[in-house]
C-alpha cells in the first residue's frame, strides 16, 4: 500500500513539475531558447503574488492574476530588449543573457525583501485532502496544481497547433529567414510567445508559493533543473511530453523517498540521465535528435 | 585607384612570393618575456610579501585557471558547460582520498587533477549525447549527481564537509606552499591551453567552433577533439578544487564546493574578458577578482552588477574587453593565429 501511495503522491508532485516546466517547454522546445533564468523567474512570480497580497492587500486568489500580468509584460519586454538581439548574435548569447537574468533576480530579491521567507497563505486549502481508503490521501491543492498543469499544457498545445501565431512560431523555429521573406513580423510573435511563457511561469511560481506557504529568493536554482528534466524526459517540443516527463520525475523522486529519505533527488537525476542515455529524444519525442 | 590597378593588385596578391604567414603580432616576443618575468616575480613573492597578500593572490590564480579552462571548453570547442563545478568538487574531495592514503596534500592535488580528468573520459560519452542548451543542463545535472553521491560517504564528512587530516603545521610554510601550488596550477592551465591551441588539435577546435558540419566534412575528428578538451578542462577544474580545499584546510560545505556559482564565475570572467582568446579570460579573471575584492562587502548589489554586465557584454561586446583591445592594437600576448601579410604597395608599383 505504501508503494501505491508513493506513486500517487509522485503523480501529484509531477503536476508541480509539469506546470513549472510548461513555459520552459514552449521556450526551450519550440523557440530553442534555453532559459536558465526560468526558476528564478518562477520565484519572482511567487514574490509578485506574495507582495501584492501582503503590501497592496489584494485577495490571495487574485494575486495569481497580478503575477501573471506583470511577468507576462516582463516577458514581452525581455524578448524585445534582449533576447531578440541575443538570438541574432550567436548560439551562446541567449544562454548568457538568461544566465545574467538568473544572477540578477535572486540578488535583487534578497536586497529588497531579505533572504527570509515571504509568506503567502491559502489557509485551509493548503492542508485539506481527499481520502481513498485508509492509506491513500490526496491533497486538494496538489490536485488543483495537477489540473492546472493539464489545462495550461492543453491550452499551449492548442495555441501552437490551431492559432496563426502558434503556426508562425513553429515555422520561425524551423526557418526564420523564410518566415521573414513571407512578410511576417516574427519578432512580434516571439515577444508574444515569451510573454505567454512567462505568464505560465508566474502561474507556476504563484501556485508553488501557495503550496509552500511562502517563498525565498534562491529556491529557483533547484526548480530550473527539475523543469529542464521534465521537458527533456518528456521530449523536446512535445507539450504533452512535458506532462509525462513531469510525472515520471515526480514518481521517480517519490519512490526514491520511499526507499530512503535522502534518495529522492539522486533517483530523479539518475532517471533523467538514463533517459538521456537510452532515449535522448525523450519519451514522447519523435524527431531525430540532432 | 582605377579598376585596372585593383585587378593588378589582386593578381599580385595571388601570385606574389612576398606573402608571409606568421604567428604573433606586434610585441609578441616582448610580451612573452614580460610574462616570464612576471611569473618569476610572482614566484618570489612569498619571500617578501605578507601572507594576506599571497592569500588573496591564491584566489586570483585559481580564478584565472578556471576561466582559462572554461574558455577552452566553450570558446574553442563550443561546449557551454554549466556543470564544471562537478570537477571542482571532485578535485577538492579527491585531496581527502589521497591524503588519507598517506600522500602529502601537494602531491594529492596533482594526483587529484589527473584522476578526476581520467574520470571525465567515460563521463564525456554521456555528456556528448547532448549539445547546446541540453549540454548545459545535462552537465549541471551531472554535477548535482556528483554532489549527491559524494555526500553519501561518511568518510568524506557526509553532508557536513570535513577537514584535511594531515597538513604542514607551520602556517607560514603552509601559506607559501599553497601560494606556489596555486601559481603552478594557473601557469600550467594557461600553458596547456596555449599549447593545445598551437597544436593541430587547436586548429581542429577552431574549425569545430566556427562550423562544425564543414569541419567534419573536411575530416576533422570532431568528437575526439572535443573529448580531449573536456578531459583537460575537467583536470584543470579538479586542480582548482584541490587548491580551494587546501587553502581553506578542507571543505566547509559540499553544497558550496559543488555550487553552480563556480560556473557563474567562469562564464562571467570569460564573457567579460573575451571568449575565444587566451588573454581574455585572464583579463576577465582580474576584473572579477577586483570587483569581488572591492565591492563584495557592499552587499549583493555587486552581483546584480555582475549579472547586468554579463548581459550587456553578451549583447553589445560579444568579443569582450580583450576583443576591443586586440582590435585597436593588434596585440597578442599568446599568438595562436596565423596572419598573412604582403607588401602591397611594392607589388602595385611594379
Amino acid at each position: 500500500m505504501n508503494w501505491i501511495n508513493a506513486i500517487v503522491q509522485g503523480i501529484m508532485l509531477g503536476g508541480v513539475f509539469a506546470i513549472a516546466a510548461s513555459g520552459l517547454s514552449l521556450m526551450f522546445g519550440v523557440m530553442r531558447i534555453a532559459n536558465l533564468a526560468h526558476g528564478d523567474l518562477m520565484v519572482l512570480g511567487g514574490y509578485l503574488a506574495a507582495v501584492s497580497a501582503k503590501r497592496w492587500g489584494i485577495p490571495v486568489p487574485l494575486t495569481i492574476l497580478v503575477s501573471v500580468a506583470l511577468l507576462g509584460a516582463l516577458g514581452w519586454g525581455l524578448q524585445r530588449a534582449a533576447l531578440d538581439r541575443a538570438l541574432r548574435t550567436s548560439d551562446m548569447a541567449p544562454l548568457l543573457v538568461t544566465f545574467g537574468v538568473s544572477v540578477i533576480i535572486p540578488n535583487v530579491l534578497v536586497e529588497l525583501f531579505t533572504s527570509n521567507s515571504e509568506p503567502l497563505s491559502i489557509g485551509q486549502l493548503g492542508t485539506a485532502s481527499i481520502h481513498f481508503g485508509s492509506d491513500i490521501s490526496v491533497g486538494w491543492f496538489p490536485l488543483i496544481t495537477l489540473i492546472a498543469a493539464v489545462v495550461v499544457l492543453g491550452a499551449l498545445e492548442l495555441f501552437l497547433r490551431r492559432t496563426q501565431p502558434g503556426r508562425i512560431l513553429r515555422a520561425t523555429s524551423d526557418d526564420a529567414p523564410t518566415v521573414r521573406l513571407l512578410g511576417i513580423n516574427d519578432r512580434r510573435v516571439y515577444a508574444l510567445a515569451t510573454a505567454i511563457s512567462l505568464a505560465t511561469v508566474a502561474l507556476a511560481g504563484t501556485l508553488y508559493t501557495m503550496k509552500q506557504g511562502g517563498i525565498t529568493p534562491f529556491e529557483g536554482q533547484l526548480t530550473v533543473l527539475f523543469a529542464f528534466e521534465a521537458v527533456i524526459i518528456g521530449g523536446i517540443g512535445s507539450l504533452w511530453g512535458t506532462l509525462v516527463g513531469g510525472i515520471v520525475l515526480g514518481v521517480a523522486q517519490s519512490v526514491g523517498a520511499q526507499i530512503s529519505p535522502d534518495l529522492p533527488l539522486l533517483i530523479g537525476h539518475l532517471v533523467f540521465l538514463a533517459v538521456l542515455a537510452l532515449r535522448p529524444q525523450g519519451i514522447l519525442g519523435r524527431e531525430a535528435f540532432a | 585607384m582605377t579598376l585596372q590597378e585593383v585587378a593588378e593588385q589582386r593578381t599580385a596578391l595571388t601570385h606574389s612570393s612576398s606573402l608571409h604567414a606568421r604567428r604573433g603580432g606586434k610585441f609578441a616576443v616582448a610580451g612573452l618575456i614580460l610574462l616570464g618575468a612576471t611569473v618569476i616575480l610572482l614566484g618570489a613573492l612569498p619571500y617578501v610579501a605578507v601572507p594576506s597578500i599571497t592569500g588573496q593572490l591564491v584566489k586570483l590564480f585559481y580564478l584565472v585557471a578556471l576561466a582559462s579552462t572554461w574558455n577552452l571548453l566553450a570558446g574553442y570547442a563550443g561546449m557551454v558547460s554549466v556543470g564544471q563545478q562537478a570537477y571542482v568538487g571532485l578535485g577538492a574531495y579527491a585531496v581527502f582520498v589521497f591524503n588519507d592514503q598517506g600522500l602529502d596534500v601537494w602531491s594529492s592535488a596533482f594526483v587529484a587533477a589527473v584522476v578526476v580528468g581520467a574520470l571525465a573520459w567515460p563521463v564525456s560519452y554521456l555528456a556528448f549525447r547532448l549539445r547546446g542548451g541540453y549540454f548545459a543542463v545535462g552537465t549541471w545535472v551531472m554535477a548535482e549527481v556528483a554532489r549527491l553521491i559524494i555526500v553519501r560517504f561518511d568518510s568524506l564528512g557526509a553532508g557536513q564537509g570535513r577537514e584535511i587530516a594531515t597538513i604542514t603545521n607551520d602556517p607560514l610554510v603552509r601559506q607559501a606552499d599553497t601560494y606556489w601550488l596555486a601559481l603552478a596550477v594557473m601557469v600550467l592551465a594557461v600553458a596547456v591551453v596555449y599549447t593545445v591551441l598551437r597544436s593541430r588539435l587547436g586548429l581542429d577546435l577552431q574549425a569545430i567552433r566556427d562550423e562544425e558540419v564543414a569541419a567534419a566534412s573536411l575530416g576533422v575528428a570532431i568528437t575526439r577533439g572535443k573529448r580531449y578538451v573536456y578531459v583537460i578542462a575537467a583536470g584543470g577544474c579538479a586542480a582548482v578544487g584541490a587548491v580551494i580545499c587546501i587553502s581553506s584546510l578542507g571543505v566547509a560545505s559540499p553544497n558550496a564546493i559543488f555550487g553552480v556559482q563556480y560556473s557563474a564565475f567562469m562564464i562571467f570572467m570569460v564573457i567579460i574578458g573575451g571568449i575565444g582568446t587566451i588573454e581574455g579570460p585572464i583579463l576577465g579573471a582580474v576584473v572579477y577578482f577586483l570587483l569581488d575584492k572591492y565591492f563584495s562587502q557592499s552587499g549583493v548589489w555587486y552581483l546584480v552588477v555582475v549579472g547586468a554586465t554579463a548581459i550587456v557584454v553578451a549583447l553589445y561586446l560579444p568579443r569582450g574587453l580583450w576583443g576591443v583591445i586586440a582590435d585597436r592594437t593588434g596585440f597578442a600576448l599568446f599568438p595562436v593565429r596565423h596572419r598573412v601579410s604582403a607588401d602591397l604597395r611594392g607589388e602595385a608599383a611594379t
